[in-house]
């Protein structure tokens, strides 16, 4: 075995469900390679095929087309119970009927490991997840996060060879949220497994893992690092999802240098970097500006390549930062946040007309040119 | 008189269900305990005479026949679990979208009267019926083989009579098992029929000791099958309280017996819940 094998493998995976007579395709084709010890995380809003996606990792689903391959071995059409991944439900799925300690050690039980060794490495989880003397209560008898460890810790003491997270931070609060995200990682890392995490929480997403597939409708529109992702949306619907975007279309004029220009108006011209050849005057681009690239100004800002104007509509003021809805002169809505680090002074008001400007390297074109 | 009416205003609230539990609950009991102290005949009338020997009379008279209706009662509930529970299973995780057709269908016999269907199993039992002349023509049991007026004929009428009474809280309790808890018993290494012996039956335990109360209890005092099915070696407890009361009228005698039956029964639930654990019967039977 070398280590060169990605941990979890997806080859053109499809699934399709019957659904009052019609056929539903909810994963269309997905390929994946997920490395060993990555922390994977798999993004979209709530049907978009990451949970279904995952079930199919741990056999709970069967695709309907493609394979699903554990460190090189073609695992399609086994069953859960002898597939070496391990699942943390996002309602938790402890077993009501049993103790913190039987819960954690029923993997081990299950396969068949001597009960002294079963009691050292349930009592070595514990401590991984801070849950020691507790081991007697009932699930019941548990808070909202010391449940969420006890699923943690039922899963990765049997050592699988990755660990698939469905929303497991969904049912717990902000601050417990937030705890437990910089908890899992530090389990991760201490653990060195790989997971494999499903969210709809982009800024959990962005936080927690080392890459992530951000998907919709079924297919993955973009997988990269978080850096990739929220700097360079490769689609209006990563763009979208992903923090806020500010969505800017125009006719091109001229490209120079791998650059598109695009010509609002007298001094107002926005640069997108392209690739040769995909583009050429004259024809439309849609592009996007995360909104804290952006710098408002009164005047006509000086030797940036990017500047448009636009007229404030809302001042939203937060303390250290304040957002501005800004029209542009070309009609586009978009926001603006500025860090308040100057006097208060110098913040605009609404109905004042400003210049936007930002440095071309932070526009991105969207989506296949036209 | 605003104050009177709100501090009386809870009295008035229970009033309902007050008067409905004396009415159906508090006077009959007492008026059967006191029955059961009373010596008398029916043409003298009865007088209260705190006559406790109608208990030692009773027990020493009809002791053979309490101990049978509790042996029936638990053959009949043991092999009832072992019929519903795949019922059950089936039902609860099988049924799909027909689900409460196939509830609907398990209590269709409630539908005839009690004593029809149990005379329905005399013929299906008989010497000749539909069960046994197939056999006998076949030789598959010698001719003079009979099930009617046996042990087993009145079991499997208990058994029969009863089994909705375990389905339905078998039932309820293998629907509530949670489908991910499963999952998490196969993700977790678990093949069949350790997830079944380790997850899903101990999870439907509370519906098994309910469905154990709501058979046993109805059938150790069941005095019709035992009449239509069984022989004269096979009477129970409640057939002599029935022929007690309705035919003999020796009231004092059928209420001793009926009380007796009632305190047994009661003590019996008692011991029961205590030994499982009352808050996993009360939990079952709030369900």
């Amino acid at each position: 075995m070398t280590d060169t094998l990605p941990a979890i493998e997806l080859v053109g995976i499809v699934k399709s469900f019957t659904s009052h007579g019609e056929i539903v395709q909810a994963v269309k084709g997905v390929d994946m390679k997920i490395a060993e010890g990555e922390f994977f995380s798999m993004l979209g809003p709530s049907g978009c095929g990451k949970t279904t996606t995952m079930r199919m990792i741990a056999g709970f689903d069967e695709p309907t087309a493609g394979e699903v391959y554990l460190h090189g071995n073609n695992v399609t059409g086994v069953p859960p119970n002898k597939r070496d991944v391990n699942m943390v439900f996002q309602s938790y799925a402890l077993f009501p009927h049993m103790s913190v300690f039987e819960n954690i050690a029923f993997g081990l039980n299950r396969k068949g490991i001597a009960k002294d060794e079963v009691t050292r490495r349930v009592g070595e989880m514990l401590d991984i997840v801070d849950l020691g003397g507790r081991e007697k209560r009932k699930p019941k008898e548990l808070s909202g996060g010391q449940q969420q460890r006890v699923a943690l810790a039922r899963a990765l003491v049997n050592k699988p060879r990755a660990l698939l997270l469905d929303e497991p931070l969904a049912a717990l609060d902000l601050k417990l949220r937030q705890a437990m995200q910089v908890e899992l990682k530090r389990i991760q890392r201490e653990v060195g497994i790989t997971f494999v995490f499903v969210t709809h929480d982009q800024g959990e997403a962005l936080t927690m893992s080392d890459r992530i597939a951000v998907m919709s409708n079924g297919v993955v529109e973009q997988l990269g690092t978080p850096r990739e992702i929220y700097e360079r949306p490769a689609t209006k619907f990563v763009a979208g999802f992903i923090g806020t975007s500010n969505l800017l279309s125009g006719t091109v004029s001229e490209v120079i240098d791998g650059h598109a220009v695009i010509a609002y108006g007298p001094e107002e011209r926005v640069l997108v970097a392209v690739q040769n050849g995909q583009v050429i005057a004259g024809s439309e681009v849609e592009l996007t500006v995360r909104p804290e690239k952006m710098e408002l100004s009164a005047n006509a800002p000086h030797g940036t390549d990017c500047a448009v104007r636009g007229t404030v509509t809302e001042v939203v003021y937060l303390g250290t930062s304040t957002n501005y809805n800004v029209r542009t002169s070309s009609g586009a809505d978009v926001v603006v946040f500025t860090q308040n680090a100057t006097s208060a002074d110098d913040l605009a008001v609404r109905g004042d007309s400003i210049w936007l400007s930002w440095e071309p390297r932070h526009s991105y074109a969207i989506g296949a040119p036209s | 008189m605003q104050r009177l009416r709100a501090k009386l205003a809870p009295y008035f609230l229970i009033l309902p269900g007050g008067l409905w539990l004396a009415i159906f609950f508090i006077i009959p009991t007492v008026t059967m305990l006191s029955f059961s102290l009373m010596t008398g005949n029916e043409a003298d009338g009865y007088q209260l005479t705190w006559h406790f020997q109608n208990y030692t009379d009773a027990l020493s008279t009809y002791w053979p026949q309490f101990l049978r209706s509790l042996e029936y009662g638990a053959a009949a509930t043991i092999l009832g679990i072992a019929l519903s529970y795949p019922i059950a299973y089936w039902i609860a995780f099988k049924g799909g979208k027909r689900k409460s057709t196939y509830l609907f269908l398990v209590l269709l016999p409630f539908f005839v009267s009690f004593v029809l269907r149990t005379i329905s199993w005399q013929f299906f039992l008989s010497d000749n019926g539909l069960l046994l002349s197939p056999l006998k023509s076949m030789g598959l049991v010698s001719q003079d083989f009979h099930i009617l007026q046996t042990t087993v004929a009145v079991v499997l009428g208990l058994t029969y009579n009863y089994l909705p009474f375990i389905v339905l809280p078998l039932y309820v309790a293998l629907e509530r098992v949670d489908p991910r808890v499963v999952e998490a018993s196969s993700d977790l290494y678990a093949g069949r029929i350790a997830t079944f012996t380790k997850v899903i039956f101990p999870l439907s335990l509370p519906g098994v000791f309910a469905g154990v109360i709501m058979n046993f209890v109805p059938a150790a005092s069941d005095y019709v099958n035992a009449e239509i099915l069984g022989g004269p070696n096979n009477t129970m407890i409640g057939s002599i309280i029935q022929d007690q009361a309705l035919h003999v009228r020796d009231y004092p005698t059928a209420t001793a017996l009926s009380t007796v039956l009632m305190g047994g029964l009661l003590v019996g639930i008692f011991l029961y819940a205590r030994a499982l654990g009352t808050e996993d019967v009360l939990e079952a039977a709030a369900r």
